[in-house]
C-alpha cells in the first residue's frame, strides 16, 4: 500500500473517531441515556462535554480517569440510563485484596468478540468447533468472553475453574509450590476435557499454556488455533511457543482487559522480530503511548511510553486512562490504519526496590 | 556489540530478548546477552537426567584431570565468548567494565576460581573427607574398614549467581568433578565468569551437553530452583528468605561475617588492626566473608577511631591502578540509596566515626563514577539498627558487648575471626551453631584454605550417604 493510500486511510480513521466521539459523548451526557457517574461528573465541573466536545482530543478536557472510582458501589451509577432495565453483568478486575474494581457491561463483550472472532481463519478455528477456556473464571470479562467468542462460532465451550485471586494470594505469602500445584490442576482440568470431548481450539494464557505443552502435544489432541492473552506477553514466548510449544498450530496473541475489551494483533512478519503488536478496537477504544512525564504528550512512533486508554462505548465511558503497562508506539498500517502498541509489559517506573545485603 | 548466548545444553541460542549490561563508568551499554523466557528454561530442565548420565559416564579421576585443564584454560587462554573469543586480559577488563571491580581484583578473583579448579583433588578431599575418591565411581567403597555408600540428591544443580564479585563462582565449579551437571543463571551485570568457566570445561573435554546457561529474570531463576535436583542461590535478604527452610537450596544470602575481640585480648587490640582493616576492606567490601562488624568487650571507642583513621586512607583509583582497593557502584543510584539507609539509620547511639578523618562525604565522585567510601559506625548497642547490618562495599560497625553475651548476641555469622586465648569462649564459639566457619586467632575473615568448606559443604549438599552392606 502505497503512503499515500494509507493517509487517506488513517484521515477517514480519524473522521470515524471524532465522529464517533461526539455520538458516545452525547450519549453519556444526555440525562435521557446517560449513566449517573458522568452526569453528575458534568454538574460537578461546571462544563458540557456535549457542547464542547467536538473530536477526540477534547477528551483531554476530563483529565485523567480515576481507576479508584470503579472500586465500591453503586455499581448502578456506571449503567447508562438506557440500559437500565437492560441484563447488566459485573465485570471485575484485581480483588486479591480489597474491593475489586468493577465495571458494568450488557453487550460489549459481544460486540467486541464478535469482531474479534472476524480476524480468526476458519482454517485453524474452524466454524462449530468446540473450544477449551483454559483461563481465569469467576467475575471476568474474559470468561464470558471466550465461551460468547465460541458461541458465536457455533462450538461449545468447555471451562475449567480458576480463580486468580488465589494464585496471587498465595504468591504474595511466599508460596511458590502451592501456586504451582495450583497451576497444575487447573492444566490437569484441560487436559481431561482435551482428552474426553472433541476439542479443536483454544484459549489459554501464556503460563498455561507453557504449561500444559509440557505434558502433551496438543496437536495430537487435535488442537488447530490458540488465542493467547490475559497476562503480558514477550517476543521471546511468542517466538518460542510458536516454534517449540505448537508445532504448527495457529498462535494468535492478544491483548486486551476488563476496561477496554480486546486488542487483535496483527499479523507478524519476519522484520517484526516476533514483535506483538497488538491494535486496539477503534473507534470503540484507542490505545495510546505518552510520555509518562506528561502523559497529555504521545511519544514519537518506535518510542518507549506509558499506555493510555480511551475506551468509547454507549455501555462504558473511559476516557485518558492511564494503564500500568508500557510499551512502543506502533505505526498505523493497512488493516488497521490507527496507533497500535507493540510489546506491551507492566510499567517499568512501578517497579523498584533497594537491595540490601551482599550475596 | 558483543552478544553472549544462552547455553542450552551447551548449544548457543540467541533470544529475541536482549539485555544490555552497561559500563560503570559511561553508563553505555557495553555487551548485550540473551535473556531466556521461563518456558525456555522448564522445557530444558525437563531432561535434565540425560546430562547427568552424560557426566556419568566419566571417572573422578577424569573430570578432575579435566579440571586442572579447565583451570588452565580459564586463567592463560582465549576461549569462545560469543561468536568472538576473549583472552584473560580482556575477561579482567570485561568484568571491570560491568562491575566495576578494578583489575587488581579481578585478577585475584580470577586466580581464586582457577586455584579451585587446578586444586580439585585437595577441595574435593576437603569436601568429602574420603582417601579414596573413586568410591563416588563405583557408589560404594570401604573408609577406614567401614563400608561407605553414597548417592547423587539430585540431577543437576542450577546456580542463581550475582554479579557483584567473580570469586563466588569458586564454590560451585567442584560440582563438575562430581558428576553433577551446571544449570547457571549468571549476574545481571557478571554474565562473564560463569560463561568463561563453561567454555574452559568444554576447551578441556566435558561435554557441552553438561552446561546450561540461562539469563534469565526473577521467574526463571525460580525455575532453575525449582526443577534442578539441587540448587545453590547467592542473593540479598528478599531472596534468600523465599527459599529459607528448602533442603534442597544452599542459601549464601548476607554474611554478616565478624572480628570477635575477647577480654583477654582486648588490651591487645593495636596488634589485631590489620587483620580487622583486611577483613573489612578486601575486594571491596563485597563478598559475604569480609567482615562488616567488629565486636569486642573494651576500647570500642579507641578500635573504632583506629579503623576510622586506617580506613579514611583508602580512596578511589584508577581501574587499572594496582593499588585500587575500592570499586565503584555500576550504578550511582544504588550506591546514594545505601548511603541514605545508613543515614536514616544513624541516632545519638551512633557515630559514624569515618566522618571526621575524611575530607567530603560518604558518597564520593572520582573518574565520573559514584563511590562508597569506607565507613566505620560505632553504636552503643547490639541492638542498635547499625549493629549487625552488611552493605556493598567497605562497611563495619563496632559494637562493644559482655564476653558473656558471646556468640549469641552476635546472631548468624558466616565467617568469624576470633582473637581470644580463653578457653571458655573458644569452647563456646566451637559449640556456637550460628557461625560457619570459625577463624580462631589473627586470619582474616577473607582467607580461604580449599580443604576447608564453608558455606556449607558443596558434597553434602549434592550427595547423600545410604547405609550399605554386601555380601562377601
Amino acid at each position: 500500500m502505497s503512503q499515500t493510500d494509507l493517509n487517506a486511510k488513517k484521515s477517514a480513521a480519524r473522521k470515524a473517531l471524532d465522529a464517533h466521539v461526539r455520538k458516545i459523548v452525547n450519549w453519556h451526557f444526555d440525562p435521557e441515556t446517560g449513566c449517573p457517574f458522568w452526569l453528575n461528573w458534568a454538574k460537578q465541573n461546571k462544563w458540557d462535554p456535549r457542547k464542547d466536545v467536538k473530536g477526540y482530543d477534547d477528551l483531554d478536557r476530563f483529565g485523567n480517569f480515576q481507576d479508584e472510582w470503579l472500586r465500591g458501589g453503586p455499581v448502578r451509577k456506571w449503567v447508562p440510563k438506557a440500559y437500565a432495565n437492560s441484563p447488566i453483568s459485573i465485570f471485575e478486575t484485581g480483588g486479591s485484596t480489597g474491593v475489586p474494581k468493577a465495571r458494568i457491561n450488557y453487550n460489549d463483550f459481544r460486540i467486541d468478540y464478535e469482531n474479534f472472532s472476524e480476524t480468526l481463519p476458519d482454517k485453524f478455528f474452524p466454524k462449530g468447533a468446540n473450544w477449551l477456556s483454559l483461563g481465569p473464571t469467576g467475575p471476568r470479562r474474559l470468561r464470558m468472553a471466550v465461551e460468547h467468542l465460541c458461541q458465536h462460532r457455533g462450538g461449545i465451550c468447555f471451562m475449567v475453574d480458576l480463580d486468580p485471586r488465589w494464585v496471587i494470594k498465595v504468591m504474595r505469602r511466599g508460596m511458590i509450590q502451592e501456586a504451582e500445584l495450583y497451576k497444575q490442576h487447573v492444566v490437569d482440568q484441560g487436559l481431561t476435557l482435551l482428552k474426553a470431548h472433541d476439542i479443536n481450539c483454544m484459549f489459554t494464557t501464556p503460563k498455561l499454556l507453557e504449561a500444559i505443552c509440557e505434558k502433551v502435544s496438543l496437536k495430537k489432541l487435535g488442537i488447530k488455533g490458540i488465542f493467547c492473552g490475559g497476562t503480558e506477553m514477550t517476543p521471546q514466548f511468542h517466538r518460542f511457543a510458536v516454534e517449540e510449544l505448537l508445532e504448527g498450530i495457529y498462535f494468535a496473541p492478544t491483548y486486551g482487559n476488563t476496561l477496554m475489551g480486546l486488542a487483535t494483533h496483527k499479523a507478524p512478519t519476519k522484520a517484526d522480530n516476533w514483535a506483538i503488536i497488538y491494535y486496539p478496537p477503534a473507534p470503540r477504544a484507542v490505545l495510546e503511548v505518552v510520555d509518562p512525564d506528561n502523559t497529555s504528550k504521545l511519544v514519537e512512533y518506535g518510542a518507549t511510553g506509558r499506555v493510555r486508554l480511551t475506551t468509547l462505548t454507549k455501555e462504558f465511558f473511559v476516557p485518558r486512562f492511564l494503564e500500568r503497562d508500557e510499551c512502543e508506539r506502533e505505526a498505523p498500517c493497512d488493516q488497521y490504519p490507527w496507533d497500535g502498541v507493540r510489546n506491551v509489559r507492566p510499567f517499568s517506573r512501578f517497579q523498584k526496590n533497594v537491595v540490601e545485603g551482599v550475596y | 556489540m558483543l552478544h553472549i548466548p544462552i547455553l542450552r545444553k551447551g548449544e548457543p541460542y540467541r533470544s529475541v530478548e536482549i539485555e544490555r549490561a552497561v559500563h560503570y563508568r559511561t553508563r553505555e551499554p557495553y555487551v548485550q546477552y540473551s535473556r531466556a523466557n521461563v518456558g525456555l528454561v522448564r522445557r530444558d530442565l525437563s531432561t535434565q537426567a540425560q546430562a547427568q548420565k552424560i557426566l556419568a559416564g566419566f571417572s573422578i579421576a577424569e573430570l578432575m584431570a579435566i579440571s586442572i585443564k579447565a583451570g588452565k584454560h580459564f586463567g592463560e587462554d582465549d576461549l569462545p565468548l560469543g561468536d568472538s573469543v576473549q583472552s584473560p586480559q580482556q575477561y579482567v577488563e570485561s568484568v571491570c567494565a560491568t562491575t566495576g571491580l578494578p583489575w587488581v581484583m579481578v585478577r585475584r578473583n580470577l586466580t581464586k576460581i582457577r586455584g579451585v579448579m587446578e586444586e580439585i583433588e585437595t577441595v574435593l578431599r576437603g569436601l568429602t573427607r574420603l582417601p579414596d575418591l573413586s568410591v563416588l565411581d563405583k557408589g560404594f567403597g570401604n573408609f577406614e574398614g567401614q563400608a561407605v555408600s553414597f548417592y547423587p540428591r539430585g540431577d543437576s544443580l542450577g546456580v542463581i549467581l550475582p554479579s557483584n564479585s567473580p570469586g563466588v563462582h569458586a564454590l560451585w565449579v567442584p560440582a563438575l568433578s562430581m558428576k553433577t551437571p551446571l544449570i547457571l543463571k549468571p549476574g545481571s551485570a557478571e554474565p562473564w565468569s560463569p560463561y568463561r568457566i563453561a567454555q574452559a570445561f568444554i576447551k578441556a573435554g566435558l561435554p557441552k551437553e553438561v552446561f546450561g546457561y540461562y539469563p534469565t529474570d526473577h521467574a526463571g531463576g525460580g525455575e532453575i530452583l525449582r526443577r534442578c535436583g539441587r540448587g545453590m542461590l547467592f542473593g540479598d535478604v528478599g531472596a534468600a528468605k523465599a527459599w529459607q527452610g528448602d533442603p534442597r537450596i544452599e542459601i549464601h544470602g548476607p554474611g554478616y561475617s565478624k572480628i570477635i575481640i575477647g577480654e583477654d585480648q582486648a588490651d591487645n587490640w593495636e596488634k589485631y588492626l590489620d587483620v580487622m582493616v583486611e577483613s573489612i576492606v578486601q575486594n571491596s567490601g563485597r563478598s559475604c566473608v569480609n567482615a562488616s562488624s567488629v565486636w569486642v568487650t573494651k576500647h570500642s571507642r579507641k578500635i573504632a577511631e583506629a579503623l576510622a583513621e586506617r580506613l579514611a586512607k583508602v580512596m578511589p583509583r584508577d581501574e587499572s591502578d594496582p593499588r585500587a582497593e575500592i570499586a565503584p557502584f555500576a550504578n550511582a543510584d544504588v550506591a546514594r540509596r545505601l548511603s541514605s539507609v545508613i543515614d536514616g539509620d544513624m541516632d545519638s547511639d551512633s557515630v559514624d566515626v569515618t566522618a571526621q578523618y575524611r575530607d567530603g562525604s560518604r558518597v564520593a565522585e572520582f573518574q565520573n563514577c559514584t563511590y562508597l567510601l569506607p565507613t566505620i559506625i560505632h553504636v552503643n548497642s547490639s541492638q542498635h539498627a547499625l549493629a549487625n547490618r552488611e552493605f556493598l562495599f567497605p562497611f563495619a560497625s563496632v559494637v562493644q558487648v559482655k564476653q558473656s553475651e558471646l556468640p549469641e548476641v552476635c546472631g548468624p555469622t558466616l565467617v568469624a575471626t576470633v582473637l581470644t586465648e580463653d578457653q571458655n569462649l573458644t569452647t563456646r564459639l566451637l559449640s556456637s551453631a550460628h557461625i560457619g566457619r570459625l577463624n580462631i586467632g589473627p586470619i582474616s575473615t577473607m582467607k580461604i584454605s580449599w580443604d576447608q568448606p564453608h558455606e556449607g559443604n558443596l558434597f553434602d549438599h549434592l550427595y547423600a550417604r545410604r547405609a550399605f552392606q554386601m555380601a562377601s
